[in-house]
Formats: structure tokens, sequence, C-alpha cells
């Protein structure tokens, strides 16, 4: 019964977010600064996290089709798919569960805790749209930072190739080029933008509705990581089945 | 003025307010004390419409609360300022951006007109020179004065403060009691302090109303307080050995 509550007030807090909308000269500025803080904040580690993962498929893709009979190209190849079908769009976005998520619930939480909520609305203004709705609407920028995930995920491969040995740059740049799909950049992107709107919101549930202390915020953001995640980890099956099976 | 008729508000089946009724006049500080646990904090939270509330009724100059559309709630909820027991300044603003925030959101000022009543408000707490501090970098005192500056920079009718004092030492708790006063006759404003603090009872209790168990238990003013002969509020207000001299003392001069 509590799962169903709280399914339903998520859905709740969804439609009231849109409701009275903040006056927009500062809803803007709510905007960019929660686009600096949750998308240009994350570059760095999407940055990192893509360039050396990308690195490490190509490694383990060339070690486990070390035959001759398969063509040296098919590294490349694996490592594209792999970066732009699952790995920058899910487990970019499990990580980010983890850094951006926290991040929201403990300031959201916070807030609660220290009755800032509670001002706000006792000045009249709708809490959801002045919190949530800049976190969503700055999270739809989260494609960008996955793009640029893709870009350094086959950059970091080639580089594992050129300076590994594990194939030619010739071979691998072929790889890459081999049976390229525009619908799978499309899908991943879908993707993407569901999973941003998850980690906008899951995140900010878990922070708006908390009630107690300082362990509380604790304990919230560790159950929003973990919803949010299992919610990611779902909503790629459904779409994957919906827009590839 | 605010009149409240009959409040009820239950948690889980449990009643904590019983049916409170009582008139909160324009222009002086009514203060609602009791103990901890006598249902003042949820009171308060009724009034703001934080809390729903069962049965009765909370009427702002005639507007009833719970007849009101969102919007119209909400439109209500601009004409009130609150200081709350922690301050609940935003942490991510100055205190300049905190107070200027109510200006922000409600009015069309320009931002020289916004700067000018920032400037003013911030003066009238004494605190001129505090505009770039960040909230953490205050004291209790001065983040109190912060609130009070935000809760009355848009010009409230209605102004609800939750324990001002609490966490200050008495020197300045006494300041902020007189500032909420002063500011309460200046402005004409309807105050609603919530306070377990017998110092502000004494000082600013124009009007008082005593909640135990979440009933009235008692109404007066800091001047009948001292004549009741209301044990529960006796046993209250005159718990310490203080109080219980001067309580005594001033019946002796009275008398």
């Amino acid at each position: 019964m509590t799962y169903l509550h709280n399914i339903g007030s998520y859905f709740l807090m969804i439609a009231e977010m849109f409701r009275k909308p903040t006056k927009w000269s500062v809803m803007k500025q709510l905007i960019l600064k929660d686009i600096d803080d949750l998308i240009i904040g994350s570059l760095g580690i999407i940055a990192f996290i893509s360039f050396f993962v990308g690195g490490v498929i190509t490694i383990q893709t060339a070690l486990n089709i070390d035959s001759p009979l398969i063509p040296k190209y098919l590294v490349g190849f694996a490592t594209r798919q792999s970066i732009v079908l699952e790995f920058a769009p899910t487990f970019t976005s499990i990580i980010m569960a983890g850094k951006v998520g926290s991040f929201i619930t403990s300031s959201i939480g916070t807030m609660r805790v220290t009755e800032q909520i509670d001002a706000l609305e006792v000045m009249g203004i709708n809490s959801l749209n002045y919190l949530v709705f800049p976190k969503t609407v700055a999270l739809m920028l989260y494609p960008f930072a996955i793009a640029i995930g893709m870009f350094l995920g086959i950059l970091g491969g080639m580089a594992a190739c050129m300076f590994g040995g594990y194939s030619t740059l010739a071979d691998y740049i072929t790889g890459i080029q081999t049976d390229f799909e525009v619908f799978h950049v499309i899908y991943s992107f879908i993707k993407t933008f569901v999973f941003a709107f998850v980690l906008a919101t899951i995140p900010s549930f878990h922070g708006y509705y908390m009630k107690g202390g300082a362990l509380e915020v604790g304990e919230a953001s560790t159950t929003s990581f973990v919803w949010t995640a299992v919610a990611i980890i779902l909503l790629n099956y459904v779409l994957t089945d919906m827009m590839l099976g | 003025m605010i009149e409240v008729t009959d409040l009820h508000k239950s948690f889980n089946g449990v009643e904590v307010l019983k049916g409170i009724s009582t008139t909160f006049e324009k222009g002086k500080t009514n203060l609602i004390i009791g103990q901890s646990g006598s249902g003042k904090t949820v009171f308060l939270k009724c009034l703001l419409g934080l809390f729903d509330y069962e049965l009765g009724t909370i009427s702002y100059e005639g507007r009833i609360f719970s007849q009101l559309t969102e919007d119209d709630k909400r439109n209500l909820r601009a004409e009130i300022g609150m200081v709350f027991q922690g301050s609940a300044l935003f942490d991510s603003m100055t205190i300049a951006e905190n107070v200027m925030f109510p200006l922000r959101m409600f009015t069309k000022q320009s931002k020289s007109e916004m700067q000018d009543r920032v400037d003013f408000v911030l003066k009238r707490v004494n605190l001129d020179d505090a505009h770039k501090k960040m909230p953490s970098e205050a004291s209790g005192g001065m983040q109190k004065r912060v609130a009070i500056a935000r809760a009355i920079v848009n010009n409230p009718k209605y102004l609800f403060c939750d324990e001002p004092n609490s966490g200050l030492d008495p020197k300045t708790a006494i300041v902020i009691d007189n500032l909420i006063k002063e500011i309460t006759e200046e402005y004409q404003i309807t105050t609603v302090i919530n306070s377990h603090d017998m110092n502000s009872v004494m000082e600013i209790g124009e009007k008082i109303v005593f909640l135990k168990d979440g009933l009235k238990a008692w109404e007066g003013s800091k001047k009948t307080i001292f004549k009741t002969d209301n044990k529960v509020v006796t046993d209250f207000v005159y718990s310490s050995n203080l109080f219980k001299k001067v309580r005594k003392m001033y019946l002796e001069e009275n008398s």
C-alpha cells in the first residue's frame, strides 16, 4: 500500500509542479543556476568516466575476439554500439543518480528540515514549481552531456587502441563507421530524455516529502538513489523493448 | 483581525486541537503560550494554512480560509509575513537577497526600488552592514532579525512568529521582542507570536492565549495574567521562583 501511495503522490507532485508558475524573471535565474549545478557541474565526471570506460570496453572486446577469423574493425564497432546504445545513456544515468540525484534530494530535504519549504508556501509560492520545475528544465540539457560522453567514450576506445596496440587506428575508425544507424542515436537520446526526467523528479520527490532531521536527509538520499536507479533500469528495459524489440 | 472559531485538528485519530476560538487584533502583539505538546505549533500552522483542519473556521478580515480557492489562498499568503523558529533563511542567498526575495516574487518594482526597500528594512532591524553576508555567517540573533526583515519587507497585514526567541541570549531576545512590538504598532500589523518565553509574555503580551492539551485554557493580557487565579495558568507562568516573586510584588503593589 505504501508503494502505491508513494507512486500516486509522485504523479500528483508532477501535476502540482506545473501549476501556478513562478515569475519568469525568477525562474530564468533558477534554471540557469540548476544548469550550472546539475549539467555543467557533472561534465567533468561524465567525461572522465566515459573516456576510461570507452578504453576498457575496447580492451575487453579486443581481448575477447582475438581470433584471425574475426576482423579487427569489430573492436571499434562493438565499442561504438556499447557506448551509444547502453553505456552513455543508461550507465552514466545511474552514476548521475548518485551524483545529481543525491544532490537534489539532500538540498531539497535540507530545505524541508530547516522549514525553508514552509517559508516558500507561507509566502504563497508554489514550492514544487519553484524547486522542482527548474531542475526538470535544466536536466533537459542532459542529452548534451551524454553526447559529450558518447564522443569521449569512443575517443577513449581509440586511445586504448592506439596506445595499447589492440587494433590499428584505421581499423578502429572503420569499425565505428560500420553499419551506423542514426536511429540508434535517436533511441539513445529518447532514453536520455526520459532518464533526465526521472533524475530530476524522483530525487526531488524523496527530498520534498521527507520527514525528520539531518539523519533522515541522508536516508532519503540513499533511498532516492535506489529508486532512481530502479526506475532507470526498468524504463531502459521497457523503452528498449518498445523501440528496438 | 483574525478570528478563529471552534478549530479542531487531529493526527491519526488523536485530537490535537479541541475546539479553539479566539481573535487576534490588528496593531497588537498576540501571544499563544503553553507547554510543549499543548498544540501551539499545530495551531499556528493551521492559521498559516500549512495544516488542514477538520472543523472550525479561520477568518482573515472576513475571508474564511477554508472557503478560499487555491489561488486566493496564495494571494492571502502574500499578505502574510512569517518568522520561523529556525529563521528558515534561504542558504543559497545572501542576507540582502533573502530580504529582497518576496519583492522579487510579488512586486514589479525595479531593482533600484527593491534595493532601496531592502536597505530600509535592514536598517530598521539594525543590520545596515550585513547585506553581502551569507546566512551561515550570521549569528542566531542576526538571522532572526533578517527573518523579521524578510517578513515585513512586503508590508504584510499579518505577521506570524514561531518562537522568535528560542536559542537567543536574554539581551538579544529582548531586542527581538521590542523590534516585533515596534513594527506591529508602526505598521498596524496583526501579529501572532507562538512562545513559551515568559519574558516575552511579560514584555509584549498585549493579548495572550494559553493553550493546554489542545484547549484554550485561558485568555487575557500581560496585565491580567498577574491577577489571574486560574491554577493551570499560574502553574505554568509562575513555575520559576523568580516569576513567583515578581507576581507577589506586583500584586502587593497593586492591591
